[in-house]
């Protein structure tokens, strides 16, 4: 015992001791992040592939891809607007809704709303996050259209049609919105609505003048984040907007999105390596192009105006 | 009160045996004071006992937080603050406040106290406001070069200084400082200090400190806060006076022991 404290005091080894715990915890998260990257190229490179073959076709030509409006496989024409066309159109008015809805939600629930308010309302978004989206699909095609037909009148509005997915669709962005916005108005220190508090402003101007613009970059990122989710929704769309690409900016017609179309000739009779096949590849890959771009897009405000607070 | 040429002082604040409520947790009780117009007084006391609560009950802050409460009364200008006809936002108005921590706004220097000025309907020229203001806080000549650089991009002392421009920006009569200096370094803290000294011509000033020479050196009146009562669980003021007589002849034995370093 004696010589053990001696030995402690007198020369101290720094040498480092093996702790394999720390290293194989260590190793199993670094291969953890490397499959998720893994997973990411293989899909891409899947994706990348498949679109490749489509337009290495004689029947399809990149320029009219791009530039044509009529989506008609069986005459081998393939333009992307009218499927892009109705994919904007649902998911502009899934926006419409989700983001005014969802920041008020969220600054009311954060900045307004009595801790009891709060813990009641936040499961009850999380439990409408939850509801699966074919259940959406169905209350937009057996709720909101009729609702729309009586509004609007049966003759404006067609049984299937891109309002309803879209109005829908908001709903079922709108926890989403408010869950991330109201994760990021709560982040703002309390010093900071304390130092305005403390000049005498009022709830309003705090929210709305402090806290808000100090949250930004985390609203921006729910923004995007929304966005990719309506754009890549596609129950709701495949049961409620219609089938068949339809190149027009009337939500009350039927018209079919990128993600809808996808849905009806992946679930037909396909055979491998034909055309049909390999050009819905090549729409997912074309919305894969668009998320990243989304992505990067907020990344680049979310750097550009956010009010750091620290 | 010996040498006063105003015979009569005016009290901008004054308290009727006032006790402070965390739910059900009395953190302060029997405080009976009078903040003297443009004086400074200081509140010193060991650490956690209600000096910021007491602080932040005269303007009306405690009560961002659900749960707290008052008894006995606080009166600004023979007002009382805690009134159901008062509005919180008024009083924050005319009673300023700086923080413990310097919390510019993340917004530019100019806008810190633009923005703060612009909510109460300021209609002048705000680039004199704006110039204003930083004079008297001495922070103009510092940032005159920057005034669209961050509020955050200052040093720490020279933060402290805009959120005391930015309170000053709106004319409030009484200035609330919570241990304006404890987070900066003695220079920056001496800049504080040399600027209470100014300020106190135009506005009245408490301050909370734990640090005994600034109180010392810096205030007019000295309020001792210590815990007490039952369980010795609330604090309360056990001596006020003239900062002269709290530090050469306390009549508390425990201010004594407390301002020579004695305590605890
Ligand atoms: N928001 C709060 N909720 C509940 N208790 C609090 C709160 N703020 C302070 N207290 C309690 O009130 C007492 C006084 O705190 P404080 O006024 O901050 O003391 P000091 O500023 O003198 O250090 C402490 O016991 C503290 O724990
Ligand atoms: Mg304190």
């Amino acid at each position: 015992m004696a010589e053990l404290t001696d030995k402690k005091t007198s020369t101290i080894s720094l040498r480092r001791k093996p702790r394999w715990g720390e290293s194989i915890i260590q190793g199993l998260l670094f291969l953890s992040g490397f499959l998720s990257i893994f997973i990411t190229i293989g899909i891409v490179y899947e994706l990348g592939k498949e679109a490749l073959l489509f337009f290495q076709m004689p029947e399809v030509d990149l320029l009219s891809t791009i530039t044509s409006t009529e989506w008609k496989p069986h005459v081998n024409k393939f333009g992307i607007w009218p499927l892009l066309t109705s994919t904007l159109l649902t998911s502009t008015i899934a926006m419409s809704i989700a983001i005014p809805l969802g920041m008020s939600v969220a600054i009311y629930l954060s900045e307004y709303a009595s801790p009891k308010v709060r813990n009641t309302l936040k499961p009850v978004l999380e439990v409408l996050a939850g509801i699966p989206t074919i259940v959406y699909g169905y209350f937009a095609l057996t709720f909101m259209t009729p609702l729309l037909r009586q509004i609007f009148g049966n003759d404006t509005v067609q049984i299937y049609n891109t309002a309803s997915a879209g109005l829908v669709m908001g709903i079922l962005i709108l926890p989403l919105i408010t869950s991330m916005t109201e994760d990021s108005l709560s982040a703002v220190p309390r010093s900071l609505r304390e130092a305005a508090y403390g000049m005498g402003a009022t709830k309003l101007e705090v929210a709305v003048q402090i806290v808000v613009p100090a949250a930004l970059s985390g609203i921006a990122a729910a923004i995007i984040v929304g966005i990719s989710r309506a754009i890549g929704e596609t129950m709701i769309v495949a049961v409620a907007a219609g089938a068949g690409p339809n190149f027009t900016l009337n939500p009350f017609i039927g018209a079919e999105t990128i993600t809808g179309h996808i849905v009806r000739i992946s679930g037909g009779d396909l055979s491998y390596d034909s055309i049909d096949y390999n050009s819905i590849f090549a729409l997912g890959l074309f919305l894969f192009l668009v998320t990243l771009t989304l992505n990067i897009i907020s990344q680049a405000i979310v750097r550009r105006f956010r009010e750091v607070y620290e | 009160m010996t040498t006063n040429n105003n015979p009569e002082p005016t009290y901008v604040i004054e308290t009727q045996d006032l006790e402070i409520y965390y739910g059900t947790f009395k953190a302060v009780t029997d405080v009976n004071m009078k903040v003297e117009q443009n004086k400074i007084t200081a509140i010193i006391g060991p650490s956690g006992c209600g000096k910021s609560t007491l602080l932040r009950a005269f303007n009306r802050m405690n009560e961002l937080y659900a749960g707290t409460s008052i008894k006995g009364k606080i009166t600004f200008n023979g007002q009382d603050i805690y009134a159901k006809e008062v509005d919180p936002v008024e009083v924050r108005y005319r009673i300023g406040m700086v923080f413990q921590k310097p919390n510019p706004f993340p917004k530019s220097i100019y806008e810190n106290i633009a923005w703060t000025a612009r909510i109460h309907g300021y209609k002048g020229n705000m680039d004199e406001l704006v110039e204003n203001s930083l004079q008297q806080a001495a922070l103009w000549d510092e940032v005159k070069d920057k005034l669209h650089q961050s509020g955050l991009s200052l040093s720490g002392g020279q933060q402290q200084r805009l959120c005391i421009a930015r309170a000053i920006s709106i004319k409030p009569e009484v200035i609330l400082m919570d241990e304006p200096a404890s987070a900066l370094d003695p220079i920056a803290t001496l800049k504080i200090e040399e600027l209470m000294q100014e300020l106190k011509k135009n506005y009245t000033i408490v301050i909370v400190t734990h640090n005994m020479q600034q109180a010392a050196r810096a205030s007019d009146y000295t309020a001792m806060m210590m815990l007490s009562g039952e369980g010795e669980r609330s604090g309360t003021m056990i001596e006020f006076n003239e900062t002269k007589t709290i530090f050469t002849r306390p009549a508390d034995k425990r201010t004594e022991d407390y301002v020579t370093g004695r305590f605890g």
